[in-house]
């Protein structure tokens, strides 16, 4: 059923379907369709990219670890796996939100379209705290000369992080803020530990050894104690988390590409729910009740299922493959 | 007759919702624990593991369009002019980043560059 034409509102050409499809609808699909191809592009590029170095590439059950409230716990993918099903979920919510529309039951809409905005709430809280957990980092690292990233593990072969045996020295270098600084900048931010003390705690200590980034045999390749010594002589700064120019989990490209990807996600899902609540409140108001249609609730519910469609493809290019 | 339907449409979108989160648990699943007669077979150039990802990604993606997206009440030429257009341009735009990405990749692994392209 299409939309209804009257003296203020256009109708979208009273009654004419090509290919069965309201105006409204059939110009939402081409949207989606456009978008898709645009998301197409950039997870083509990543798996350019990190094909290109994937002798190097971090290994994602190693970096996305974390699971809220339980702090310290290795917990590869349950996070992530939570939230593609919050997603589709609210995906789920909202087909209901359609079918309510579609017998012209107001309150039912309402309810499910709300159901709808909290799952897209919840969904995007977690992206943003997946974010800091990244941004913060875990165990930290040192990069080389060359940009490549140097974890630490023990001689059991479990990571080791750097607060665990860098020593501390006296420090010349101050963190200085916006009233203390000289024209009113800040210093760029120090990391927690200098190069130095790393570098003396890992002398000091025979048990550590370096893990580098390459990956033989779907493992990354760690080395003796000698072939360590000689290695961390190349570092000559210490990583902690990540930004868009280095992290402390492996390539440089690796944080970009997550932020750059999720990023945009994240985006679509936040002027999602964003639509979502404008047709919530119309929805409330009535005006698809008097309007005679619910076809509304429909448009932006397709948004709403590209927006997960993109999600499930995201997280198998990112986090399974 | 109204009540039949929409009993029906309700229950499909139930019994989507299942087949969805079934197939995202076995995803995770082999995610979490990469079996290794998976994740070191290879099948033209790529190992089973990723395969398997792959397929069942563009099987929950065919769910969430035909049943979630409601295609399967549309008309077969706007399902065409969706799914064929994303289907072709994907494909050739893959295509085309494995050949070059290639040739590529084995220039950096065998050849002497002379600059840095």
């Amino acid at each position: 059923m299409g939309a209804i034409a009257n003296e203020t509102h256009w109708g979208g050409g009273d009654g004419v379907q090509p290919l069965g499809a309201s105006y409204g609808k059939m110009m939402m699909w081409f949207f989606i369709l456009s978008d898709a191809l645009t998301f197409a592009g950039f997870i083509a590029a990543y798996g350019f990219t990190r094909y290109k170095f994937i002798g190097s590439w971090p290994i994602a059950d190693e970096v996305f670890n974390h699971f809220p409230f339980l702090h310290g716990v290795d917990a590869p993918m349950y996070y992530v796996a939570l939230m593609t099903f919050i997603l589709i979920f609210s995906s789920v919510t909202m087909v209901f939100a359609v079918d309510a529309g579609h017998k012209m039951q107001q309150t039912k809409v309402a309810f499910y379209m709300l159901l709808t905005i909290i799952g897209g709430l919840i969904f995007v809280g977690s992206q943003a705290w997946e974010w800091k957990n990244f941004i913060k980092g875990t165990y930290g690292a040192l990069e080389t000369r060359g940009g490549s990233i140097i974890q630490f593990v023990d001689t059991s072969g479990e990571r080791v992080a750097l607060g665990d045996f860098a020593v501390t020295l006296p420090r010349e270098r101050v963190d200085k803020g916006r009233n203390e600084g000289i024209w009113f900048t800040n210093t760029p931010d120090v990391p927690s530990y200098s190069l130095q003390e790393v570098v003396q705690g890992f002398e000091k200590n025979p048990n550590l050894l370096i893990r580098t980034e390459e990956v033989v045999d779907q493992k990354k390749v760690v080395l003796t104690r000698e072939e360590s010594l000689a290695r961390i002589k190349d570092a000559t700064t210490v990583v902690e988390g990540a930004n868009l120019i280095h992290n402390e989990y492996g390539h440089k490209s690796f944080g970009d590409f997550f932020f750059f990807i999720t990023g945009f996600h994240g985006f679509h899902v936040m002027t999602g729910i964003i639509l979502n609540i404008l047709v919530f409140f119309n929805v409330l108001l009535g005006t698809y009740q008097k309007r005679g249609s619910y076809e509304m609730v429909e448009k932006v519910g397709l948004y709403w299922h590209f927006v997960d469609l993109v999600w499930v493809f995201v997280f198998t290019f990112f986090y399974l493959v | 007759m109204a009540d039949a339907h929409s009993a029906n449409g309700t229950k499909r979108i139930w019994n989507v919702f299942i087949i969805l989160s079934l197939l995202t648990i076995v995803e995770v699943v082999l995610g979490i624990y990469k079996p290794d007669f998976l994740f070191k077979t290879k099948f033209l150039y790529m190992n089973l593991l990723n395969w398997i990802f792959i397929i069942l990604t563009i099987w929950k993606a065919y769910y969430i369009m035909w049943a979630f997206m409601h295609l399967e009440g549309e008309k077969a030429g706007l399902r065409w002019s969706i799914v064929g257009t994303l289907i072709f341009l994907i494909t050739y735009l893959v295509f085309i980043l494995l050949i070059e990405g290639d040739y590529i990749h084995n220039v950096y692994r065998d050849d002497q560059l002379l600059w840095i392209f």
